[in-house]
């Protein structure tokens, strides 16, 4: 075999790490406000632990944490893998990885004590936007620098993935935050009324589609021909939906903000491009799947495979039910309700969770130079126990929404609306009880995996003792 | 819009959609040269390679579908700047003529209910039900469920009345709403004052107080209360001052609420409901509040509340 470049992989290793304690974490708050929208006494009356504070942390814990973590340290492993070249700069890789935790640090502090800018996903004060975006310069510079300096002509179809989701979120994400500040904890956007919201909107969907989808996508064209072993499925599929994938994105926005004050044809053109949307979604999981072609009976007894293809199956699902419930007629039911929180976890958990499981599990050997997870089993034990998590919260989300979105609109003869919010909130909490067992179990099966990590990262003590004598020469063996 | 802006993003729209016809097309031109569907492209990237299989055709016709079903979309439906969509349609033309139809299908029901008298109203079953509903959607986020009221929000089964329980004045309470002030005395009466106050009303309540500080009150309440209150304290209706002297509060009867409400005031709004509901339902509504206090009342004749 041909002497492998020196690859940074101190970054990949911290990013990795710190895609399993957010995780945790981040899930962790997901149970709780979970069990406070049952029993809300669980605030304690303390403000820094209600609701309203607790459930943005929850949001940017998973997505910028988890995911973003996650996002960092595949994408630092992928592009230089697939280039051949170490990173172009460790410092500034460093530096987005201590950048990175800052941001983190500082959203757990600063949401819990209300300091916000109310727009979500983008509520952290501009302070903390600030550092993002100089962050988010730097991995742009490294991820985009690596790629310059490549030593195999073409570039693979993974990085195309993680170049779109570092050029769109920096837009987004500076476009979203043009605030003028009136201190340090306080500033207002530069928009208002409709203009804003769709300014929030646009950022948000696409916080969607290019954060928790093109970024997902990359590790989906690395990690699954890898572990599969199998040729990608058809290139010419990847051109396409590449390229219509991102462009269509960009309008979708609107669907969030149906039957509002948001001018009717910026409506219509969300709805319309929702749909058209559908296929280049799908056209990223048939190219996934379909590499398992031949091969289908690896799925057997890898459960990182396993991982890997059902979160593809659930993203499919995902982007199924996206477009329909931007049908504005559906939507009508739909806004509101749970459903939306269903569709939000068939896609967070599904697809986001599990494919960062999958990548997870196969990177941590490779960075602890260990041959494989210490344990196999309790990856198969994760894969079943968070199916299982998964399938309980998004259906019992499904059932609540439709059922809420129903109730909501029944009327009388009399023209009085049959219900009040109250009894549909009643009728809600035996679907919020088992969303709690569902997140329970699959915040479970995230504990198992930090329990496997650790062991896997655990120095092996016999070979601490015998370092001196026996670890070098089976190392260059 | 203007027709500037109006052209500019019909065609951006329409070139974004006809650029992934033309994607699709291009990618499936065959090449000379290039590699057989199983075969891999030749690249290689740390081990991974790619076929060259084509694009499923079923996936191809889903792709095509949902663009024909876009294009049409936007020709029916307001999308392409401020062309409206050849059917007219509008989210507001929609809500209009729904609420409208719904209208002419209830109002002559309510029209009925609003002919009869509150009181006659108020035995109604069928009538009773159709207030409970209204009742709970537009009223109950205020004043509870049962209309038992909450803190800052009155009691509406009991026979104590800011406004007033005749039939007219509650009707006059809903319709119009209502705006109760208690102006904050702390200034004026100083922390002393404040207690002293506070101890005179317990007195009027038949609640045990230090003596000497119940008569300090009891001038400083006809200088200060007595105006609104009356001096006696059972309240003036006409402008909402609740009785002092029956032990029912709003703002609750702790020495704390009410030091503070004398110390900070306290304002009160019932919203109108004329703009909201209209008077027919509003009518309805009077004879719903009406018979959750029917004990109360004289055989439901007579509004017992009054004490003039
Ligand atoms: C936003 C909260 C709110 C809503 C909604 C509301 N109310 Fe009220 N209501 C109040 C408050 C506050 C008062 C006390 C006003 C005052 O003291 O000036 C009040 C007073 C009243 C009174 C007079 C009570 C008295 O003691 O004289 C009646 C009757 C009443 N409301 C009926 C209704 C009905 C019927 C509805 C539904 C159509 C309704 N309210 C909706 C807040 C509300
Ligand atoms: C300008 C008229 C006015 C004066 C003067 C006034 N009040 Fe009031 N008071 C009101 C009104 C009106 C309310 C009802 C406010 C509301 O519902 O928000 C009220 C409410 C109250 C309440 C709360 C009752 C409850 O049910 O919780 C107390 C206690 C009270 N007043 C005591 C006093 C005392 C003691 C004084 C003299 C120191 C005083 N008020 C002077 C008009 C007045
Ligand atoms: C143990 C797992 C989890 C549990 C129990 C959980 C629970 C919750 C709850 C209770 C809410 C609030 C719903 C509401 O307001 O009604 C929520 C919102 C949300 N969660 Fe999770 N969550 C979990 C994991 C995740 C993960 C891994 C992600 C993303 C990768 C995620 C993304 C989100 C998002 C984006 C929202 C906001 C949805 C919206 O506003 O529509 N969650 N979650
Ligand atoms: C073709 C793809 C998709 C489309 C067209 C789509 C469409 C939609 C629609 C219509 C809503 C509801 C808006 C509302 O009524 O408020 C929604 C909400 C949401 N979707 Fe999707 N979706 C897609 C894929 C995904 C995926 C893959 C994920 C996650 C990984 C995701 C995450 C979310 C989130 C987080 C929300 C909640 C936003 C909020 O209100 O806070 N979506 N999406």
């Amino acid at each position: 075999m041909e002497s492998t470049p020196n690859y940074n992989e101190k970054v990949v290793r911290q990013f990795a790490v710190a895609t399993v304690v957010w995780g945790v974490v981040g899930m962790l708050v997901g149970v709780w406000i979970a069990a406070q929208l049952i029993w809300p006494a669980l605030n304690f009356d303390t403000a820094w632990l209600s609701y309203g504070r607790l459930r943005p942390l929850h949001t940017n814990a998973v997505i910028f944490a988890f995911g973003g973590s996650a996002l960092f340290a595949t994408s630092y492993w992928v592009v230089q893998r697939t280039c051949g070249v170490r990173l172009i700069s460790d410092r500034l890789a460093a530096f987005t990885f201590w950048g990175w935790q800052t941001v983190i640090v500082a959203a757990a502090i600063t949401l819990p004590l209300g300091l916000t800018q109310a727009k979500e996903y983008a509520e952290l004060e501009w302070p903390i936007a600030l550092l993002i975006a100089v962050v988010w310069v730097a991995y742009a510079y490294v991820f985009f620098g690596t790629i310059f300096i490549r030593k195999v002509k073409h570039i693979y179809v993974a990085n195309w993935f993680y170049g779109a989701f570092i050029i769109a979120v920096a837009v987004l994400h500076i476009v979203n935050n043009l605030v003028i500040p009136v201190g340090l904890t306080k500033s207002y956007p530069v928009y208002a009324g409709a203009v804003d919201a769709m300014v929030q909107w646009w950022y948000g969907h696409n916080a969607v589609g290019f954060f928790l989808t093109a970024g997902f996508l990359g590790m989906m064209y690395y990690f699954v021909p890898k572990q599969a072993d199998r040729p990608i499925y058809s290139y010419r599929l990847s051109i396409v939906h590449f390229w219509a994938l991102i462009s269509i994105y960009m309008w979708a926005g609107p669907h969030h903000l149906h039957y509002t004050a948001l001018p009717e044809w910026g409506q219509s053109l969300g709805m319309v491009f929702s749909i058209i949307l559908l296929a280049p979604s799908w056209g990223g999981m048939i190219n996934g799947i379909m590499t398992l072609k031949g091969a289908w009976y690896k799925l057997r007894d890898d459960p990182i495979l396993k991982f890997l293809i059902v979160s593809l199956s659930f993203y499919g699902m995902a982007t199924f039910e996206g477009p329909m419930m931007s049908i504005k007629t559906v939507n009508a039911l739909s806004h509101y309700t749970d459903w939306t929180i269903g569709h939000v976890h068939a896609g967070a958990l599904g697809w986001v969770a599990f494919i960062t499981y999958g990548a997870i599990y196969f990177l941590i050997p490779r960075l602890y130079g260990k041959a494989s997870m210490y344990s196999v089993r309790a990856i198969e034990w994760h894969f079943w126990i968070s199916t299982i998590g998964v399938v309980l919260y998004i259906a019992a989300m499904w059932i609540a929404g439709v059922m809420q979105g129903l109730m909501w609109r029944a009327v009388n003869d009399d023209g009085t609306l049959t219900y009040t919010f109250m009894e549909s909130l009643v009728a809600t909490y035996p679907y919020y009880m088992v969303r709690l067992l569902g997140g329970l179990i699959f915040f479970i099966g995230m504990l198992i995996m930090a329990w496997n990590v650790w062991m896997t990262m655990r120095p092996e003590k016999k070979d601490l003792t015998q370092a001196s004598q026996e670890a070098k020469p089976v190392q260059e063996a | 819009m203007s027709s500037a802006w109006s052209w500019y993003i019909s065609i951006i729209v329409v070139a974004n959609i006809l650029a992934c016809v033309w994607l699709i097309r291009w990618t499936q031109k065959k090449r000379p040269g290039e590699a057989r569907p199983d075969e891999t492209t030749g690249h290689s990237w740390d081990g991974l390679t790619e076929l060259n299989q084509p694009m499923p055709r079923w996936w191809l016709w889903l792709f095509y579908g949902t663009i024909v079903w876009g294009l049409i979309y936007l020709v029916l439906y307001p999308g392409l700047g401020a062309f409206p969509g050849l059917l007219g349609w509008s989210q507001y033309s929609q809500y209009d003529e729904e609420v409208e139809q719904m209208e002419a299908e209830v109002a002559p029901l309510f029209a009925r209910y609003a002919e009869m008298d509150f009181l006659e109203l108020a035995r109604h079953e069928e009538a009773m039900q159709t207030g409970r509903r209204l009742f709970a959607n537009n009223c109950a986020v205020c004043h509870g469920t049962d209309g038992g009221g909450r803190p800052g929000f009155p009691d509406l089964t009991d026979d104590d009345w800011k406004w007033g329980g005749d039939p007219e004045q509650v009707h006059h309470s809903i319709l119009e709403g209502r705006q109760g002030i208690m102006p904050p005395l702390g200034d004026a009466l100083g922390e002393d004052g404040v207690e002293a106050v506070t101890a005179y009303v317990f007195h009027l309540n038949d609640r045990d107080a230090p003596e000497e500080l119940v008569e300090a009150g009891r001038g400083l309440f006809s200088q200060q209360c007595a105006a609104c209150h009356g001096q006696d304290g059972k309240g003036n209706q006409a402008m909402g001052a609740p009785n002092l002297t029956n032990d029912t509060w709003v703002y609750g009867g702790s020495r704390e609420a009410i030091e503070r409400s004398i110390r900070e005031g306290r304002e009160a709004e019932m919203p109108g409901q004329e703009n909201i509901l209209g008077a027919d339902r509003v009518h309805l509504l009077t004879a719903y509040v009406l018979s959750l206090s029917m004990d109360t009342r004289d055989n439901g004749a007579e509004a017992p509340d009054g004490d003039e």
